[in-house]
Formats: structure tokens, C-alpha cells, sequence
């Protein structure tokens, strides 16, 4: 079932277009990938869904809504999440009061409640406790909660990132090079991470440069090359396709 | 007519110097994308300079500036290696503050050193010409000509010179620079040596018709980032155009709406591009 | 545990001095420079919720602390208003002004909000300088009067308007510390940390960073009103980068984004200054070194550096290498497979 689709999704930069065109559909319960050369557009993909450039032309659907033009916040709430490349963590906070946060967007306290501390803010922080300890559990992190998050290995706090995500109730997921500056033991371990998700119901879609990963985790995977798909499809499909080949061997010049 | 005349080369006048202040400003922007704050305390303390090479030394005008140039370029040395450069990949709040601070210190240091009083620069040109039918003195019409003049030997010095090439590659991609051998260290020191040097040109320039004071360089500065932020950060063009522009429309303003009010032209100027384009003119599309 | 008890402690032990000064000493001048950076704390505070929690630097505070002190001046002298209604009134301009002047320069970042306000700072003194006919100029507006009696109560004496203003101290650090452990705080530091991340786990910046900017805009109107009913004589020197420069200093000295680091930071500096009396002028040539060295060496202050000092204790119970449950660490890294963190971004 579809359940995330662009349609002619395009982006320019000045002169540039970075994304062209692009027809993709996510399916639901599924790992999605999306690879390409560097510079293929697969960042500016992502931020064109999560609304954190405006499309130039063309549509992004999820779940039959048109999302073009939504700000990237209210996109969160309906349930579409992300992940950046660099994780952007707070350093010198503990791993839990990272990720306490990422629940803020279920709550409606405001600074009225901050300043009279009121019953409702009081219960929404416990919540909002409750879903980070909850989501650093399913990550696998609940015997660091506590830990600042400078003495994190990369894997750790990649690992946090997801929390975070994962702690705004999302229906999507969208990881950009969840598996970047991390050994192979650990890749592994994120891989098994992104099929929990999907088991426990959320869609997932990441851009990764790990082949070998991908080629073994994605159900589906779409290929760009200067911002255009140029191939979709399983990862056999994909392995064996003409094109795709050919932009890897000749894109290693862009790389 | 003669008043509109006037003013107009009045304008021309005062937006020499502040295209010669902005274009030192926005030549370190560009290189290492720092909002330098000290900036006006650089021109402070050209200005302070030459006036103490003059009076105390005994050099002649010319000479004195040429002291204050390598002094103040120094100085701008001095604050890349020392201060800028250790908090390169510093949160962005961390070298604004730390400009600040260098700021306080060069004009307490200027109030303990040379008195808080303003003070007069002598100068050579002091002698009254008229130029079709206009009443002007020698130093407005030097002020003038040689902005013109260092404009143009910048611009020799940037296109035709390979270290001003690689100011300007550097200026472009900084990455990139590092990449291709550029040593980005070097280009990032003189950049603010040139910078300092254009800073010390523009006060000593200035001063005779203004004043020497250890607060000169406040609104100064401030008006040279309005006018990066109107021709664009970090381009060189923009820079002069906005100098000239923010010149004009101050000297004409004051004029013709008023004198009490002429200093916040350049900064309503501001309020309303970042108004209506809150990453400034010319910025490139797309903030990522 | 422990920690929270002697936390609990230090404060508590802080604010019975703090109400016990007065009685300590029988010098007027030294009661009278605390309330000064009592005032001044609560400047520091507007200043460090929206640069320190939120990441913008803002330099037309010092603006805005003018904007209180005349607000509160013109409407007791001239308005002839009693001293209630104008310091509320006071603080009400202040905000709406806060309001207007945020919605539009928190459209800009970074360094180009710093130069907007910078210059919004500017524009705001140079009225004040030049609108001789309200505010009289560089003349300056005398004889603001001390707040209006309470029933029995009066606050004429130095000893009285110590207490007055360290209740307003007392307000703002309670707001204060609410507001950095809650939801809201958590908010706004994510915001610091990253607009974007922030964003893309739902969070409205732009409401938020506005709900910042005039509440702190708010403290440093109340802080210019308090200000100009202490002192009873304002200028338009109070609005000049000068104050900012200073609240800046106060901030970072004690620590940016630090609870304690406005009382920290203020105390030091303000009593300092005291101690190198006929340096007052000069004070700079080494508040302004200590500022870049500062922010080079401890960006985080007094108070940071003592924390970082925890946190690096506390890091050193967690031993390095655990091993999470069921899975061994394989510790030789396959170099080929490794992408530096560091990436060109695409687009």
C-alpha cells in the first residue's frame, strides 16, 4: 500500500536542480532506501518531504493528504520523523533529557504552565518521561539514560538520534545515513534496529552508502543521479541494472 | 541647485569612507564568515595612529598613514591568529562575543592611552578650492580620489595577483580552497591584514574633517555592516555600491529631512530589507 | 540525591543572607550597590534566556531596559501616574514593543540577528537622544519618583527599596528556574541546540523564540524600571551598546545558559568594579580581554566550568567499555567501511 508518494517532486537551486522529477511511492511496513552518488540529491530529497525546503514544483502525499506546503513542524505531527546526518545532539545533556523533548509535540503546556508549574505541565512531563524511557528501551540505550551524551561512541548516539525520532509517535520514518562513522559490528546492529521498527509498525526509509547493508535490510530502492531516479526497484533488480551500475563507476568522478 | 550640488559631493565624501571601512569588513566575511565586531575599533584606532605618528613624530601626513596601515594591519593579524581562529568551529554566538570583547578592550585602551577628549588631525590639505562654482577643501576632494585609488589597486590585487586570487577562491569555497592547496591559514591573515589596513586608511582619511575620539568607529561600523547587508555579505561590489549608497542618502537626508535624525537612514535602510529578505540582499537561495 | 538537599541548601543559605545584608552592614553605599546589581541581575536574565537558552544573541537589550526606564519616567513625571499603574504600564510597552520588534528580527539568524539588533538597539537610543520634546534629550528626565507606599508600607530608605527590588530578583529567578526545568525550557534549549532538529521533531521555533523574545524583553523592561525608580534620574547614556556590553559581560563571566551564573557573574564584576573604584573608566581593559579569553577558554563561564566539572566526574562512572547485554563489542574498526562524520552536503 502506498502510503508516502511524491509526484514530479522538483527542486532548484538558482540554476541547479538538485531534484528533478521524481516520482517515488513508500510503502507501508516496509525499509525504503534511497542511494545514489554523493551529491545526487538525496539530502535535498529528504528535505524536501520533511518540509524543510519548499518544492519548487510538484506534490508530496502522505496518507492521502497533501503535505507540500505544510512547515516541517506540523509534517512531525502528523507522524512523519527524521534524522540528519550529523546527529546534533546536545553534548553536554544526558542521553534521557536529549530525548525527553521529542515527546514535546503530543503536549500543549505552555509557558504559563512552566511559570505556574500546573497539574497539566506536571503530568506532561511524567509522559514525556515516561516515552523516553519507553523509546531508549526499544533502542536499546536504557543502561546509558543517564550518561552525558560527549561520552557517547558514534554508534550510541546514532542511536539516540532514533530515540528522538522516535519518541514524536512517528507513522515514517526518515533516516539520513543512520549507519555513517559507524564499524561494522555496530552497522549491524543499527540494521536490526531499523527491522524492529519496521515490526513494530513504522515505515522506514534511509539514504545509506552502505551497499552491503542496504542490498540485504531495503524491501524497496529507488537510485538517483543528478537528482533524477534512474532506477527503482528490489535490490536484486537493482544489483543488476545497466544504469545504475554505470552511474556508480562514472559518478565516482563527482564523488 | 548649489545646495543639492554640495550635498551630493558630500555624499560622495562620506561614502568613500564607508565603502573603504565596509569593503575591509566584508573581505573577512567572505573569507572566514565572521560578522567582525571589532572592526570599528580597527578604524579607531588607525585614526589614533597617524594622528600620534603625526603630532608626536613629527611624520608627514602620508608617512604617517602608511605606519598606521602596518600597524593596524597587525592588529588584524594579531585577532585572526589569537582569537578568530581558535574558535573557528566554535558555536556561531562564541566569535561575535569575543569580537565584542576585543572591541571594549582597544577603545578602553584608547581612552587610557590618548585621554578620553576628541582631539584634531592636522593636515596638509586644509586649503579651500573652488570647482565649478563649488567651495571645497583640499582633503574632501583627496578623500575622494584616494578611495577611488585603493579601490582600484584591491581590485588589481585580487584579479591580477595569484595570492589575490586565492583570496578570492577561498572566498568562494573555503573547503574547496583547503582542497586545491590553498593554505587557508595564510589567506585568513591577510585577509584581515588587508582589512585592517583598509580600516586604518578610511579614519585617517576621515579624520581630518571629523574627529579623532576613542568612540568614532561606533557608528562607523555600524553603518558598514547595514551596508554589507545591502550589497550582499562578503561580495566586494556590493560593498562600494552601498558605501555610495548609504553616503548619498545620508548627506541628502540631512539635508533635506533632518540633521537630528540623518544616522538612523542607514539603519531604517536595514530594518526594511531584513524586513522584507531576513538573509539579506543578493543571499543565495536555499539556507542550507 | 544528596546533591538536590545541598543544592536545596546553597539556596536557601543564599537568600536568608541576601535578606540579612541589610542588617550587616550600616553603610548605605554598600546596600545601595547591591540593589544596583540586583537591578542589573535581572537584565543579565532576560539577556541569558534568550542568548544563553535560546541561542540569539540579541544587542538591543540595552534598548529595551531604555524603553522600561523612560516608560516608567514619563509616565510618573509627566503623566503624573501613580507609580503601579506606570510600572505595569511600563512593562506592558516594553513587551508590545518586544512583540513587534521580535516577530520581525527573529526572521533573521545568526549573524544577521545580531547586526538587526544591534542596530534596532542603536535606533531605539538615537529617539531617545533626539526626541528632545518627550524625554528631554540628552538633558536627561529628573526626579522619577520611589515606588508609592503600600499602605504602611513605604519604600524611601535605601534599606526599603533593597527589599523592593530583591523581590522582583527573587520573582524573576523563580520564573526562571521554572521555566529551564520544564517542557517550555526543554523547548528552548533544543531550539539552541538545533533550529532544525528542533523543527523536525515538531516543535514551532518560530512561536517559541517570539514567547523568548518578549519575556525577555520583559525582564530587561523591568530591570530599566527598576532602575530608573532607584536611581531617579535617567539619560539616554542607559540605552546606549555600552549597557549591553556590560550585561554581556556580567552573563558570560558567571556563565551563558547557566541558572546561576547572572548572580554569579553580576556579584564579581559589580563588586569588583567597586574595589578598583578609580579604574571604573578603564575597567574594560580587562573585563574586555577576560570577555575573548572567556569565550576561547570557558564559553560557559564560572558556573559552566564547575558543571563541565560534574559532568566529567559523573562520565567517569560509566566505565568505557560495557558491554551491552547479549552482543560483544568487536573493537578492530574496518577502516574502508568507515565515512567520516564529516560530510560535503548534498544540494
Amino acid at each position: 500500500m502506498i502510503f508516502l508518494e511524491t509526484k514530479q517532486l522538483t527542486k532548484r537551486f538558482g540554476g541547479l536542480v538538485a531534484v528533478n522529477n521524481v516520482d517515488f511511492a513508500i510503502e507501508q511496513g516496509k525499509i525504503n532506501a534511497i542511494i545514489g552518488p554523493n551529491g545526487a540529491g538525496k539530502s535535498t530529497f529528504f528535505n524536501l518531504i520533511s518540509g524543510f525546503h519548499p518544492p519548487t514544483s510538484g506534490q508530496v502525499i502522505f496518507k492521502g493528504q497533501d503535505i507540500t506546503k505544510l512547515p516541517s513542524n506540523k509534517i512531525a505531527e502528523l507522524g512523519v520523523a527524521r534524522t540528519f546526518q550529523t546527529t546534533n545532539l546536545f553534548e553536554q545533556s544526558t542521553v534521557l533529557d536529549n530525548v525527553i523533548v521529542g515527546h514535546r509535540l503530543r503536549t500543549k503546556s505552555t509557558l504559563v504552565d512552566a511559570i505556574l508549574r500546573t497539574p497539566r505541565l506536571k503530568r506532561e512531563e511524567a509522559q514525556c518521561r515516561e516515552k523516553a524511557m519507553e523509546v531508549l528501551e526499544f533502542v536499546d540505550l536504557q543502561h546509558i539514560a543517564h550518561k552525558p551524551v560527549a561520552g557517547l561512541t558514534q554508534e550510541e548516539k546514532k542511536r539516540t538520534a532514533f530515540a528522538l525520532a522516535l519518541a514524536t509517535d512517528p507513522e515514517i520514518v526518515f533516516l539520513d545515513e543512520p549507519a555513517a562513522g559507524v564499524n561494522p559490528d555496530e552497522t549491524e546492529g543499527l540494521a536490526e534496529l531499523m527491522k524492529k521498527m519496521v515490526n513494530k509498525g513504522i515505515t522506514v526509509c534511509l539514504i545509506e552508502h552502505k551497499m552491503q547493508m542496504i542490498m540485504r535490510i531495503a524491501d524497496k530502492i529507488m537510485v538517483l543521479n543528478y537528482g533524477e531516479k534512474i532506477a527503482e526497484g528490489k535490490p536484486e533488480e537493482i544489483q543488476n541494472n545497466e544504469t545504475v551500475i554505470k552511474a556508480y563507476l562514472g559518478g565516482s568522478a563527482s564523488a | 541647485m548649489e545646495i543639492l550640488i554640495q550635498q551630493l559631493f558630500n555624499g560622495l565624501t562620506i561614502g568613500s569612507v564607508y565603502a573603504l571601512v565596509a569593503l575591509g569588513l566584508t573581505l573577512v566575511y567572505g573569507i572566514l564568515h565572521i560578522p567582525n565586531f571589532a572592526h570599528g575599533a580597527l578604524y579607531m584606532m588607525g585614526g589614533y595612529i597617524t594622528l600620534t605618528m603625526m603630532t608626536r613624530f613629527g611624520l608627514h601626513y602620508w608617512l604617517a598613514i602608511f605606519v598606521s596601515i602596518i600597524v593596524v594591519g597587525l592588529l588584524g593579524v594579531l585577532m585572526e591568529r589569537f582569537v578568530f581562529h581558535p574558535l573557528r568551529e566554535a558555536p556561531p554566538i562564541h566569535d561575535k562575543i569575543a569580537a565584542i570583547g576585543i572591541l571594549l578592550f582597544l577603545e578602553a585602551f584608547a581612552q587610557f592611552y590618548w585621554g578620553a577628549e576628541y582631539q584634531s588631525m592636522p593636515t596638509p590639505y586644509g586649503q579651500i578650492v573652488e570647482v565649478f562654482g563649488l567651495t571645497l577643501t583640499m582633503q574632501r576632494i583627496l578623500i575622494v580620489v584616494a578611495a577611488v585609488v585603493v579601490m582600484f589597486i584591491l581590485y588589481l590585487f585580487l584579479k591580477k595577483t595569484f595570492t589575490g586570487a586565492t583570496i578570492i577562491a577561498m572566498s568562494q569555497n573555503r573547503e574547496g580552497a583547503n582542497l586545491v592547496g590553498i593554505n587557508t591559514n595564510k589567506v585568513a591573515m591577510l585577509t584581515f591584514m588587508i582589512s585592517g589596513g583598509l580600516a586604518a586608511i578610511a579614519s585617517s582619511l576621515s579624520a581630518p574633517i571629523n574627529l579623532v575620539f576613542p568612540g568614532m568607529g561606533h557608528l562607523v561600523i555600524l553603518k558598514a555592516f547595514v551596508i554589507i547587508i545591502l550589497g550582499g555579505m562578503g561580495s566586494i561590489p556590493g560593498a562600494i555600491v552601498g558605501g555610495y549608497i548609504v553616503g548619498f542618502s545620508e548627506s541628502l537626508g540631512a539635508t533635506y529631512i533632518s540633521n537630528d535624525y540623518k544616522d538612523i537612514i542607514a539603519f531604517l535602510f536595514l530594518v526594511l530589507i531584513l524586513t522584507v529578505k531576513p538573509t539579506g540582499l543578493f543571499s543565495k537561495g536555499g539556507s542550507h | 540525591m544528596t546533591n538536590v538537599l545541598k543544592q536545596r541548601n546553597v539556596v536557601i543559605i543564599l537568600i536568608l543572607f541576601a535578606l540579612a545584608f541589610p542588617m550587616m552592614t550600616s553603610n548605605t553605599y554598600m546596600i545601595h550597590v547591591m540593589t544596583l546589581s540586583f537591578i542589573w541581575m535581572i537584565g543579565v536574565y532576560g539577556l541569558n534566556l534568550l542568548a544563553g537558552y535560546t541561542g540569539y544573541l540579541s544587542l538591543a537589550h540595552a534598548g529595551f531596559f531604555a524603553i522600561g526606564a523612560y516608560s516608567l519616567g514619563l509616565l510618573t513625571v509627566k503623566a503624573q501616574m501613580n507609580f503601579w499603574l506606570a510600572l505595569v504600564l511600563a512593562l506592558v510597552i516594553t513587551c508590545s514593543i518586544g512583540l513587534v520588534v521580535g516577530a520581525i528580527a527573529l526572521r533573521t539568524k545568526e549573524h544577521f540577528f545580531a547586526i538587526y539588533t544591534l542596530c534596532l538597539g542603536y535606533i531605539i537610543y538615537l529617539v531617545i537622544d533626539k526626541w528632545d520634546s518627550l524625554t528631554e534629550g540628552v538633558r536627561g528626565l529628573i526626579g522619577i519618583p520611589a515606588p508609592a507606599p503600600i499602605g504602611p508600607i513605604t519604600f524611601e530608605t535605601e534599606k526599603a527599596h533593597y527589599y523592593f527590588v530583591l523581590f522582583f530578583l527573587l520573582l524573576v529567578v523563580l520564573i526562571m528556574y521554572r521555566i529551564v526545568h520544564s517542557l517550555s525550557g526543554r523547548t528552548y534549549i533544543a531550539i539552541r541546540n538545533s533550529e532544525d532538529l528542533a523543527q523536525t521533531i515538531g516543535i514551532s521555533t518560530k512561536t517559541n523564540k517570539l514567547t523568548v523574545f518578549v519575556l525577555s524583553t520583559f525582564f530587561a523592561g523591568l530591570s530599566g524600571a527598576l532602575y530608573a525608580s532607584f536611581v531617579r534620574f535617567i539619560g539616554p547614556d542607559i540605552g546606549s551598546t555600552n549597557i549591553v556590553f556590560d550585561l554581556l559581560t556580567y552573563l558570560l563571566v558567571g556563565g551563558i545558559g547557566t541558572l546561576s551564573g547572572p548572580i554569579v557573574g553580576t556579584l564579581l564584576i559589580v563588586w569588583l568594579s567597586q574595589l578598583l573604584q578609580d579604574f571604573q573608566q578603564y575597567r574594560m581593559l580587562i573585563f574586555g580581554p577576560a570577555l575573548t579569553l572567556l569565550i576561547i577558554f570557558a564559553p560557559r563561564g564560572i558556573v559552566g566550568a564547575v558543571a563541565t566539572w560534574n559532568m566529567n566526574r559523573k562520565l567517569k562512572k560509566y566505565p568505557n567499555n560495557q558491554a551491552r547485554s547479549g552482543r560483544s563489542r568487536n573493537d578492530s574498526l574496518v577502516k574502508s567501511e568507515i565515512v567520516p562524520e564529516k560530510q560535503v552536503k548534498e544540494g
